[in-house]
Parts: C-alpha cells; sequence; structure tokens
C-alpha cells in the first residue's frame, strides 16, 4: 500500500520537478514546483514525519513559493518568450553537481547494507522538539540569529532614504 | 498494511457527510447573509422562491450551471480554469481535522468524530490556509485583465500578512494545551474555555480569520467601489460560483476552528455535544454577517500597517506573556 502510493508520488515529483526547470513561464514553472513540493510533503509523511510534511507545506510551498509569485506578479515578469538555451559553459556548473549526486547515489546504492532501519514508530512532536532544542540548541541558535540578520539587513535595504 | 474494511467505510461515511453538510450549509449560509443584511438595511430581501424565500440558493444554483462559461481572451487557459478549485478545496479539507463531536461507540469501538485525529491538526490548517492562496493569486493574474490582477495582489499581500498573526495567536493555545492535536486541544478545554486564559489571543485569532476569509472590513481584495469585483471579475456562471461558495466554505471551516481552539470545541451543558459545536460554529458565521453589515472597508495601507505593526507584535508580546505565565505556575 505505502509503496504503491510511494512509486505514484515519485513519478508525480520527478515529472513536476522536470517540468519546472524546463517550462519557460516563470508562473507556470511555480505551479510545476508547488506541486512536486506537495507529493514530497506526502512522501515525508509516509516516511513517518508528519511534522516535516507540514514544514514543507508551510514555509515551501506556503511562503517561499508564494513570495516568488508576489515578485513575478508585481513586477509583470511573464512572457520569458526571449529566453535562449544557455551555452555548454553556462551548463558546466549544473553539469558537475548532478555529476557529483549521481555517483554518490551510485556509491549507496552499490553499498547499501541493508542497514537503513524502518522507522519504528511515529516520533511525536514533543520528543521531536524536545531532541531539537536541547541536543542540537546551539544551532538552532546560530540559525535564528542568521534569520534576524537577513531580516535587519532587508530592512536596511528597504528603508525610506532621505530625497 | 491493510487496514480493517469496517474502518474505511466509517472514514468515507464520515468524509460523505462533511462533504454534504458543508456544502449545504455553505449554499444556505449565503441565503443567510442576503435576509441578515437586508433586514439590517431595512430590506425584505430574498422571499419569493419557496416558504420565506428558502429555496433561493436552489434557483441561484440552476442559475449558475446554466450560465455561459466564459473564458477572456488572452487568459491562461488552464490556470484560468483550475484557480476556482484551488480556492475551494484547501478550505473544505481543513474540515477534516476538526472534531465536530464527542466520539460515539459504535460497532465495538469508539469512534472519533472528526475524518482524521493528525498529531499534527494544527500545523495542517496552517500549511492548508497558505496554500489556499494559489487559488485567488493565479485567478487574478490568469484572468489577463487589469482590475483581476490588482486584486490577486492585494489578496496575495492582506493573506500573508494575516497569516502570520493568526499563527502567532495560536502558539498560547498550543503552549496551554501541550499538544498539535485538534481533539486534545478540545479535551484541555473540558474545565474552562481558553477564552478565559487567552481573551487577547482569541481577538487577534478573530480579526486575523476575518481578513483571512477577505471579508469586510478586510475585502480588499475584491472591493467592489474601485476594483469592479477584484480578482474573480472575469469569472461567470459555476467558476464564479466556486470562488463565491469557497468564501462561505472558509467562514464555516475557519468558525468551526475559532470554536476548537477558543471556546471549548464541542463541550457544553445539557445539549449533545454535535449541537453546541453547530451553534457555536454559526454564532461566527451570524458575528462575520454582522460585521459585513456594519463596518466600512479599511485603507489599503491601514490594512497593511494594522497587521504588521498592530497585531504582530501584539501576537508575540502574548506569547511571552502566556511563557512567563506558565513558568511561573510550575
Amino acid at each position: 500500500m505505502e509503496q504503491i502510493l510511494f512509486y505514484i508520488l515519485a513519478t508525480v515529483i520527478v515529472i513536476a520537478t522536470i517540468l519546472a526547470i524546463t517550462e519557460k513561464h516563470p508562473v507556470h514553472a511555480i505551479v510545476y514546483l508547488v506541486t512536486s513540493f506537495f507529493a514530497l510533503a506526502v512522501v515525508f509523511y509516509l516516511l513517518a514525519a508528519p511534522l516535516i510534511a507540514m514544514f514543507e507545506m508551510i514555509i515551501y510551498a506556503g511562503a517561499v513559493m508564494v513570495l516568488f509569485m508576489f515578485v513575478i506578479m508585481m513586477l509583470d515578469l511573464g512572457g520569458g518568450g526571449d529566453a535562449k538555451r544557455p551555452s555548454l559553459a553556462h551548463c558546466l556548473p549544473a553539469l558537475v553537481l548532478a555529476g557529483v549526486i549521481l555517483a554518490s547515489l551510485g556509491l549507496l546504492v552499490t553499498a547499501r547494507s541493508s542497514a537503513i532501519p524502518a522507522a519504528s514508530h511515529m516520533p511525536d512532536v514533543r520528543e521531536f522538539s524536545t531532541t531539537l532544542f536541547t541536543k542540537y540548541g546551539v544551532a538552532i541558535e546560530i540559525i535564528s540569529m542568521q534569520l534576524l540578520f537577513a531580516v535587519v539587513g532587508a530592512l536596511y535595504l528597504g528603508r525610506r532614504r532621505k530625497p | 498494511m491493510i487496514p480493517d474494511p469496517i474502518d474505511i467505510a466509517l472514514s468515507a461515511i464520515k468524509i460523505a457527510l462533511v462533504f454534504f453538510v458543508i456544502l449545504t450549509l455553505a449554499a444556505y449560509l449565503v441565503f443567510a447573509e442576503r435576509r441578515l443584511l437586508a433586514w439590517i438595511q431595512d430590506r425584505k430581501g430574498p422571499n419569493r422562491v419557496g416558504p420565506f424565500g428558502l429555496l433561493q440558493p436552489l434557483a441561484d444554483l440552476i442559475k449558475m450551471l446554466t450560465k455561459e462559461d466564459f473564458k477572456p481572451a488572452g487568459a491562461d487557459k488552464w490556470l484560468f480554469y483550475l484557480a476556482p478549485a484551488m480556492a475551494a478545496i484547501p478550505a473544505i479539507m481543513t474540515f477534516a481535522v476538526i472534531p465536530f463531536g464527542a466520539p460515539i461507540p459504535l460497532l465495538g469501538r469508539q469512534v472519533a468524530m472528526q475524518v482524521v485525529d493528525l498529531n499534527v491538526g494544527l500545523l495542517l490548517f496552517i500549511a492548508f490556509s497558505a496554500i489556499a492562496v494559489y487559488g485567488v493569486a493565479l485567478g487574478g493574474w490568469a484572468s489577463n485583465s487589469k482590475y483581476a490582477l490588482l486584486g490577486s495582489i492585494r489578496g496575495l499581500a492582506q493573506l500573508i500578512s494575516y497569516e502570520i498573526s493568526m499563527g502567532l495567536a495560536l502558539v498560547p493555545v498550543v503552549i496551554l494545551s501541550r499538544s498539535f492535536t485538534l481533539s486534545e486541544i478540545v479535551n484541555a478545554q473540558e474545565g474552562c474555555w481558553f477564552i478565559v486564559y487567552q481573551p487577547l489571543a482569541f481577538i487577534i485569532f478573530l480579526i486575523s480569520i476575518i481578513a483571512e476569509c477577505k471579508r469586510v472590513p478586510f475585502d480588499l481584495p475584491e472591493a467592489e467601489g474601485e476594483l469592479v469585483a477584484g480578482f474573480h471579475t472575469e469569472y461567470s456562471g459555476m467558476r464564479f460560483g466556486l470562488f463565491f461558495v469557497g468564501e462561505y466554505i472558509n467562514i464555516i471551516v475557519l468558525g468551526g476552528l475559532a470554536t476548537t481552539f477558543f471556546l471549548g470545541g464541542w463541550h457544553g451543558p445539557l445539549l449533545p455535544p454535535v449541537i453546541w459545536f453547530s451553534i457555536k460554529t454559526l454564532a461566527f458565521a451570524v458575528l462575520f454577517i454582522w460585521i459585513r453589515g456594519t463596518l466600512p472597508r479599511l485603507r489599503y495601507d491601514q490594512l497593511m500597517h494594522f497587521g504588521w505593526k498592530f497585531l504582530t507584535p501584539l501576537a508575540l508580546l502574548n506569547i511571552l506573556a502566556t511563557g512567563w505565565w506558565m513558568v511561573l505556575r510550575g
């Protein structure tokens, strides 16, 4: 049951993501990417991580992509008909990255010793947050400081300048 | 892992029941709104179709379905067709996590009066209200019209701004009940409703949900006076109907959530739990209609200032105060 669902979702994710990077129109690309995030959230849920699934939907689909869309709609960046196929030199970093990811995936598949333990139970929210804020407390503080810097920076850039 | 067929059947029955009740209720809420507004404005309202005009929603439905399905020139075909569904579906899906009655024993098991009791129920509501933005945004953008685009840009900015204060107003509820599960939040209010401990959070949440369902005084995305009909200007027939009914589904669902978070859910003396839940939820719907008949529309900068500079800081202070109180109490 879960396996059938997983394969359906995986197909949706792969197709939607490919369409998101090949689609020329930015708004359509966003719709495809949101579809992919949505399916990914369900995959997280199947992996017994409901909290991550919800964060995927709230933060990525609900906040980040909505802001992208807001910018595209405000600046009227539709069309995109004159976008040319990038040259090979521009594609090189992406190709290198793709090669590294594929190679590490290949290593994982060949060297797998069937040691991935199945999730024995759904960890509840309390367990998850206690671990997060005690074991990884310092990391959380550092990340929140970084977000605070970003907010202050945005405020500075968006301040009203004297004429 | 194959679930028990009786469980599947019970879930299917609950889903069908929720769909039927919510859609019927939304149609009659439109009628109730027209009658109540007429009453407030000293008019009669729709009273011709059937006894007291009670068949008016049926007549409206026939009208909507037989109208021409129109697509403006230069519109983005698929997104234009899909957007109304994107607006209505998240609202009705949120109802899946709302407990609308006490669990009842049936066929030798405890059947929860709730489609699914997720341990992240509260977050699911926030996630779906974030997803609902796409219907408004894409509907207006795909119409290829100035008014619709302006309406949807306003809608986008408004919805993401008030989502923040809405989410922050729910943090004290989670602190008090120590759970994201909606059934546990209801159970935590058995003795005393959270509105007693958290009147401020309740008021912030109430204002935010009125903004979330784009009602007067926050109806700037469709502001008739300036934007024709805002983001759904170019829609006709049942596609407009979906946007329209979606708004009323949203009212019912958000009213139900406010009941669950602050008014003790289905708890109440004497009457059966389902009746208590319905009374509280419909009281919110009547309050929304009353507010629509009373208040004028805000100006756009007032809306943004109020959300960002007043409601959000107030909600943050409230969280801080609640945290201190919980620590001091031990």
